[in-house]
């Protein structure tokens, strides 16, 4: 092969954990013939490899499985499908005319130029960097993946004494992991006066366990020259600063950061695809289309999920557009625009184009509550009427809410603007 | 017995070690941490000043000017970063205009080349992201851009290279003299030379005044950063300094040889000189100040902070040659702060020379030129990356995702003649764990290579040297650490 030879694909879909995995196998069943799957990791998976405990798969396959399991489903599936599936291939780079440059130990460089792009790249934790949690920087400061994949993966203990910073799905999964290892954990700490992590979660791995949950409380300091010797704790106000005289002392070897998730987007930068600055993530229509025709987002690169069924359920929405795309078969549309309103942030799909002719298909709506809303009503409207207004009990920032706009509603809304919003009370329609 | 023992192996000390390397005889660098550049050398600002500012007749502005001007020469012989985007001093008041033009002058006595002030609307189209309330700024092209601690590794693989021992985890603790013969007692016994060489930075101070009867006394300034992600088009081209205090240059805004912006530092005098903690003041501070540069500045972006500690003399100038007042023998390079690092080329050459000179060295005529460090698999383009892989099919493997560091460099840092032996090691010589995840996702891997390549199991990998063990040990074990 000439070292300028550019490999021909039609859909090339970067990343195999269960975004990438779901979207190939959309694709595949909707005709998709040319597809590749790139994964930087030796094992197909992503992160769901590293989370042996259970409680994925509820909603999509009405039992519990454990990550590993619910992965397995796909790349049986995808391995029956004969989709190819290149480990250990990392992309290096993607541009705005569809060429991917990847590097292997096996094949070296390959570039490829496709048709269509599926970006399934998933999500990195947030460092203690980029908290800028003042002190000095000894061994002992993990992200509660790494401390996951440590223990899970390599086998290994990062620590003894452990204090865990935030209070996210993977931090609290890893205060009961920790504890079953024999670690002992003094507390997970929340600077927010909410856990952004499941309510499940809460109780299967703090309460169960009697780690208390401080909330409204931050690190201010950290200890050790050389390995971690402890951290300083203390309550924050109404404006999330450290309150003087509150502080209390931890002695631990061990802080675990659970204190949010970036989508890794720096792949998508380069091809040139717009991203949300509430979502990190791109902004995309209910194809899952990018602003870059022909290059698709899905599962926790386009928005952070809670739950894996979910990635699953849009990957297979964006995996069967980027097969109509490569068919050539979208209908003339109608644009409009998905804006957050009161108590809601983070819409995904931030734009609709809906037919023009019949419209058959409902769109979901996701979002995050702004904060914890008990008995209130996600209302969506155009500048005209109120389209729905349903009652939810509990709405919040840890669990990512959803609605369903129907087929109906959407023939309503042609080319205006729908807003999602809280509100305290029903509106009328 | 040696015949010169260099203590210190920060920039100044490798450099002095990096001359040696052409002469004849039995030298050794010993430091008290676990890898050469872990004090002021790992953390500060990386640039290469022009020498604009140092006071005219000083020893600062001589050695600053001189070796800003052999530093591109020799980061090409070493294969390090370098870049040369020139800097600017702002003013933002009336007052500021008579300090920029007290600067400027400066810099033509200094024998700084190509100076110039400049006002608004030019400052504003070269540099688009500066405050828009800006009044005027002097222009300084000759600034450059250096990585510290990949110039002081590289400078350290030379002088390993040529024969020098490297004592680290050694430190020194006591100096005497007697007939002709220099005895170091440090934590691990005593070491004998002939000549010493004092280039202890914070702690220069100590062993000086143990040995002259001029007494010096250091002081460890603070200085904190951020550190921002790199980002295209880079928000800043130059250095941005504001118009310097009694405390030093003040905060900058900069970009790095590798494309992410600093921001910072704090200078704050503290007592201990390793205590390198970040605080929340220090932090509020700098953002405060770089916000006059740089009002969008973006916490979103920020990676890291850290600080550095720099070692202030207070008599004000560096400390340069025999030690007054002291036995024969004794050398030292004390009260290196800035510009100590663009001096550093310039100090190492003429230190080195001194010594081998009192000591009548003969020329080494077995000198090994250094390798340069082959090109960065993240800067490299197609050809040579499909180059690189024909060699070494370990190029093919990212390790480090945020940075684009392949198992072959990760491998490379800890064969090198001064191999990483700890996380950080490898993080400094290859850029493995610098990225936005802050080693998240590489650091697992990169222990796993460490034990392969250092034959040694995975819980006895550690950070930094010392106490920094990263984990207890394997599930189901013993520990591996004592509580």
């Amino acid at each position: 092969m000439s070292s300028n030879a550019r490999i021909p694909v039609d859909l090339l879909v970067i990343g195999a954990g269960p975004a990438g995995l779901a979207a190939a196998i959309a694709a595949k069943r909707a005709g998709v013939m040319s597809l590749l799957v790139l994964e930087r990791e030796d094992e197909q998976g992503g992160i769901l490899n590293q989370c042996i405990h259970n409680g994925f798969g509820l909603h999509r396959f009405k039992e519990e499985l454990t990550g590993p399991e619910y992965a397995e489903r796909d790349i049986k599936e995808a391995r029956d499908l004969n989709i190819p599936v290149l480990t250990g291939t990392t992309v290096l780079a993607v541009t705005r005319d569809k060429q991917v440059t990847a590097v292997s130990r096996e094949r070296g460089l390959l570039v490829y130029q496709a048709k269509a792009i599926i970006l399934a790249m998933g999500c990195r934790e947030r460092p203690r960097g980029a908290l800028a949690i003042p002190g000095s920087r000894p061994a002992g400061v993990y992200s509660a993946g790494t401390a996951q994949k440590l223990v899970n993966m390599a086998g290994f203990m990062p620590g003894r004494k452990v204090v865990i910073l935030g209070s996210g799905d993977i931090g609290l999964i890893m205060a009961r992991r920790m504890t079953l290892q024999g670690a002992q954990v003094l507390a997970c700490v929340e600077l927010m006066p909410y856990s952004s992590g499941l309510n499940r979660n809460i109780v299967q791995c703090l309460q169960d366990y009697n780690i208390p949950l401080m909330l409204s409380h931050t690190v201010v300091d950290i200890h050790g020259k050389e390995r971690l010797t402890g951290v300083t704790v203390a309550q924050v106000g109404e404006d999330r600063r450290p309150i003087p005289g509150t502080e209390q002392e931890f002695d631990c070897d061990t802080l675990l950061l659970s204190v949010g998730l970036i989508p890794e987007n720096e792949l998508s930068l380069q091809a040139g695809v717009r991203i949300s600055a509430t979502t990190q993530g791109a902004v995309v229509n209910n194809q899952y289309e990018t602003n870059v025709k022909g290059i698709f987002a899905c599962g926790n690169v386009l928005h952070v999920h809670d739950l894996v069924d979910y990635v699953s359920r849009e990957s297979m929405q964006a995996g069967a557009a980027a097969a109509q795309y490569l068919q050539g078969e979208k209908a003339p549309f109608l644009r409009s625009q998905v804006k957050d309103g009161q108590g809601v942030r983070g819409t995904v799909p931030q734009r609709l184009d809906i037919p023009q002719g019949a419209v058959e298909e409902g769109i979901e709506l996701m979002f995050r509550p702004d904060k914890v809303y008990q008995n209130h009503y996600v209302t969506v409207r155009t500048p005209d009427e109120v389209l729905l207004s349903q009652r939810r009990f509990i709405l919040t920032p840890g669990e990512m809410a959803e609605v369903k706009l129907t087929p109906d509603m959407l023939s309503r809304v042609r080319q205006t603007n729908v807003t999602v919003e809280i509100t305290a009370e029903k509106q009328t329609i | 017995m040696y015949d010169i023992v260099i203590i210190g192996a920060g920039v100044i000390g490798c450099a002095v070690a990096y001359r040696l390397g052409q002469y004849e005889g039995k030298f050794a660098v010993m430091d008290a941490a676990f890898d050469v550049s872990e004090g002021a050398s790992k953390a500060n600002s990386g640039i290469v000043h022009a020498g604009y500012d140092a006071k005219a007749g000083t020893e600062k502005a001589r050695l600053n000017v001189k070796g800003a001007q052999m530093m591109k020469g020799l980061c090409r012989t070493l294969g390090v970063p370098y870049g040369q985007p020139g800097a600017m001093v702002l003013g933002f008041h009336e007052e500021d205009r008579q300090t920029l033009e007290n600067l400027y002058k400066n810099s033509i006595v200094n024998g700084v080349p190509g100076c110039r002030l400049i006002e608004r609307d030019e400052i504003l189209k070269l540099e688009p992201n500066i405050n828009p309330d800006v009044l005027l700024a002097l222009l300084v092209p000759a600034s450059g851009l250096v990585s510290p601690y990949e110039l002081t590794h590289a400078l350290a693989d030379s002088a390993k290279e040529n024969g020098c021992d490297f004592l680290l985890g050694t430190k020194a603790e006591a100096l005497s003299f007697l007939d002709g013969v220099w005895t170091i007692t440090t934590s691990n016994g005593q070491v004998q030379t002939r000549a010493v060489v004092n280039c202890a930075g914070v702690f220069a101070d100590v062993l000086h005044n143990q040995i002259s009867t001029k007494q010096v006394k250091i002081v460890a300034r603070r200085g904190q950063y951020y550190l921002l992600d790199h980002s295209t088009p880079l928000l800043f081209n130059r250095t941005i300094f504001q118009v310097p205090t009694k405390m030093g240059k003040g905060v900058l805004v900069s970009p790095t040889t590798h494309g992410n912006l600093l921001l910072g530092p704090t200078a704050e005098d503290i007592e201990d000189g390793l205590d390198t903690a970040t605080t929340q003041g220090g932090l509020g501070d700098v953002l405060e100040k770089a916000r006059l540069t740089f009002p969008k500045a973006d916490l979103r972006q920020v990676i890291t902070t850290f600080s550095g500690i720099r070692a202030h003399e207070m008599a004000g100038d560096f400390l340069i040659g025999q030690v007054e007042g002291a036995p024969e023998g004794a050398f030292e390079a004390i009260g290196i702060e800035s510009p100590g690092l663009s001096a550093a080329p310039a100090i190492g050459e003429e230190l080195g020379d001194w010594v081998a000179y009192f000591l009548k060295l003969k020329k080494n005529l077995n000198y090994i030129a250094p390798t340069p460090l082959p090109k960065a698999f993240a800067g490299m383009n197609e050809q040579e990356r499909r180059a690189a892989y024909e060699i070494d099919p370990d190029y093919g493997r990212i390790v480090c995702r945020c940075e684009q560091v392949t198992e072959a460099e990760v491998r490379r840092s800890i064969r090198r003649p001064m191999g990483a032996r700890s996380l950080d090691g490898v993080k400094r010589r290859t850029r493995a764990g610098m990225g936005r995840c802050q080693s998240g996702f590489c650091s697992t891997r990169v222990m796993e290579i460490l034990a392969e390549e250092l034959g040694q199991d995975l819980p006895s990998i550690l950070k930094s040297g010392g106490n920094s063990w990263l984990l207890t040990g394997s599930i189901g074990k013993e520990d591996s650490h004592e509580q």
